[in-house]
């Protein structure tokens, strides 16, 4: 990856972050913690990956994204915003009575939404319709989910995986984001669902391990991905919950809380020092 | 003695039909011969998708082909689809409002002998609930043909159920018309209205010319749509016969008598006495025993609609 296309990320990384900090704080609720955690990711999907276009969201050809974990839109609506799916203003409406940016993602009503979800475990199964509808009507289109590593603990995550290898959905590329905290704790101490790598090529999945706040291991995983035939890939991406907003990182407290005011000031300072020295 | 059909095999047969007209696919999980899914599985195999005793999944992944374009049908016993996959199917098929068609083989207590865990009396009070959800319960082979043609028509989510056991078959093809949302008055009748729904609708028929017999003219309509409600034509029947039995192979409650119920309630309230299973669960026995011990019989309605004449007294 060459240093400006890294730095551009970088930036739109942290404008992401400053939406979900944005976001959480004039809603006085939502998920800061995993939406921090995911926003690279989401990041480079829809300004490096997909193949998208803002004025046309419902284009017939469009790479397709499903977040599976979808309590973490605050990072999904402001990577759309960032893109021009809809004015970033908007954002400070998020789970308001009168906004149409709603507490989890609903297709129906938001401009970018290929899916709508928030109850676990039913995302990468619509993520896997939509992969197998791309082979039958021969489309080119690729489909991406990303799903949440208290997720894996749902059946129905698994019941998907097992769909996605015997239907050999090698246009399907799932990401699971290991921040390694659930609402409860420790995913290992609440009801641990690892290996998850093995567990995924048990089932028939190409496996890449990644650092999901990592741009080049990023690009390489998507890239690796495209390249395999005859399976779905599973990124599974390390990374921080609550990353890059200090008080915030690794704290299973930030899971559904937002910010005070004091608070949401301290994050917008650390997030805007981080992007001055990009 | 007319002609018996299964329900489920009509649909099977109607699938693979309507399969060479419109460009539709099909999902089962693991029960291809017992829906009978199987039959367009045969016609056009490479657009039959076995999804394994996975229904949860199989609900999603069809709500997902559905958001891609395509026009899915999901099959497996009412029990899997509409109890298993509830959630699924209003969080990942409802809400978004996507065009998934439902197709829920071995409703009710005719399950028979697999007893209890199988019978599902509870389908239709769950499905409409679900806000946009069109809900359908044909009556006979006829009828669900023409239902899955309506369905592949209507641009949403629908549900249909069907049954396992062989029924007569009570419409004729050729001047059937089938319309959602519109139920079929198919006798006359002025003291009483049997409102019918399903594999009772035959018994409503029975119960028709027994009351004859005593002297009472009840009125027979067949409603296959249980969502939308025929409103206007239930409101109609109770003006003017000024009571109403309900009858249904599910639950009295929640099912199509509450659905009558809560129409009557608020446009033309009478009485209303219902036919259905009473807050119990089934049990393994033959189709014919297990209906009357449950009460899902003509003489049942007989005695209802006496009953319900008496109370316009």
């Amino acid at each position: 990856m060459d240093s400006v296309k890294l730095q551009e990320l970088k930036k739109t990384a942290a404008e992401v972050r400053l939406g979900i900090v944005e976001e959480v704080f004039n809603a006085a609720s939502g998920h800061p913690g995993g939406s921090l955690s995911v926003a690279d990711i989401i990041t480079y999907l829809y300004f490096a990956e997909m193949n998208v276009d803002p004025k046309n969201p419902a284009w017939d050809d469009r790479d397709r994204f499903v977040l599976s974990k979808g309590h973490t839109c605050p990072a999904l609506y402001a990577a759309l915003a960032e893109k021009g799916f809809f004015p970033k203003e908007d954002l400070k409406t998020f789970r308001r009575i009168d906004s149409y940016l709603q507490g989890h993602p609903d297709k129906k009503h938001i401009p970018g939404i290929d899916m709508s979800s928030g109850s676990l475990g039913q995302g990468i199964s619509a993520a896997c319709g939509m992969a197998l509808a791309g082979k039958i009507q021969n489309k080119d289109y690729r489909v991406y989910t990303v799903l949440g590593d208290g997720e894996s603990q749902e059946g129905q995550v698994w019941e998907a995986a097992m769909f996605a290898a015997h239907y050999k959905l090698d246009n399907l590329c799932a990401v699971l984001d290991f921040n390694g905290l659930q609402i409860d704790g420790k995913i290992t101490e609440v009801m641990n669902p690892t290996p998850l790598d093995e567990k995924f090529k048990a089932f028939g999945w190409h496996v890449i391990c990644i650092n999901g706040h990592d741009f080049e291991e990023i690009e390489a995983a998507f890239n690796e991905a495209k390249t395999v035939k005859g399976k779905p890939t599973l990124i599974l991406a390390a990374t921080t919950k609550g990353k890059g907003v200090s008080y915030m990182e690794d704290k299973a407290g930030w899971h559904g809380k937002a910010p005070n005011a004091e608070e949401y000031a301290q994050a917008v300072e650390e997030l805007n020092a981080y992007k001055a020295t990009l | 003695m007319a002609e018996k059909i299964a329900t489920r095999e009509a649909y099977g047969s109607a699938l693979a039909e309507f399969g060479e007209k419109y460009n539709i696919i099909v999902f089962d999980a693991d029960l291809a011969e017992a829906t009978k899914t199987i039959k367009f599985k045969k016609a056009h195999p490479d657009r039959f998708f076995d999804c394994g005793i996975a229904e949860s999944n199989m609900l999603g992944v069809a709500a997902g082909a559905a958001a891609a374009g395509m026009i899915p049908f999901v099959s497996s016993f009412a029990m899997f689809a509409a109890g298993r996959a509830f959630e699924q199917i209003r969080n990942s098929i409802g809400y978004p409002h996507l065009n998934v068609k439902i197709g829920a083989t071995h409703a009710g207590i005719t399950v028979g002998e697999d007893g209890a865990t199988h019978q599902c009396l509870e389908d239709l009070a769950l499905m409409r609930t679900i806000p946009g959800m069109v809900v359908l319960n044909p009556a006979d082979a006829v009828e669900a043909r023409a239902a899955v043609e309506a369905a592949i028509l209507h641009d949403g989510p629908v549900y249909m159920r069907f049954g396992r056991a062989a029924v007569p078959v009570l419409f004729d093809q050729n001047n059937y018309k089938f319309e959602i949302g519109k139920g079929i008055t198919l006798a006359e009748g002025t003291d009483v209205t049997i409102a019918a729904t399903g594999v009772m609708v035959e018994q409503a028929l029975i119960a028709k010319e027994l009351l004859a017999n005593d002297g009472i003219s009840a009125r027979v309509i067949n409603c296959a749509t249980i969502k939308p409600i025929d409103r206007d034509l239930l409101t109609a029947a109770a003006q003017e016969t000024g009571c109403v039995v309900t009858a249904e192979e599910h639950s009295v409650i929640g099912g199509f008598g509450s659905a009558v119920a809560e129409t009557l309630s608020e446009t033309c309230p009478v009485p209303v006495l219902r036919v259905g299973t009473n807050d119990v669960f089934g049990r393994s026995g033959k189709v014919p025993p297990l209906m009357e011990m449950y009460g899902l019989t003509a003489a049942n309605i007989v005695e209802k609609a006496k009953a319900a004449v008496a109370m316009k007294k």
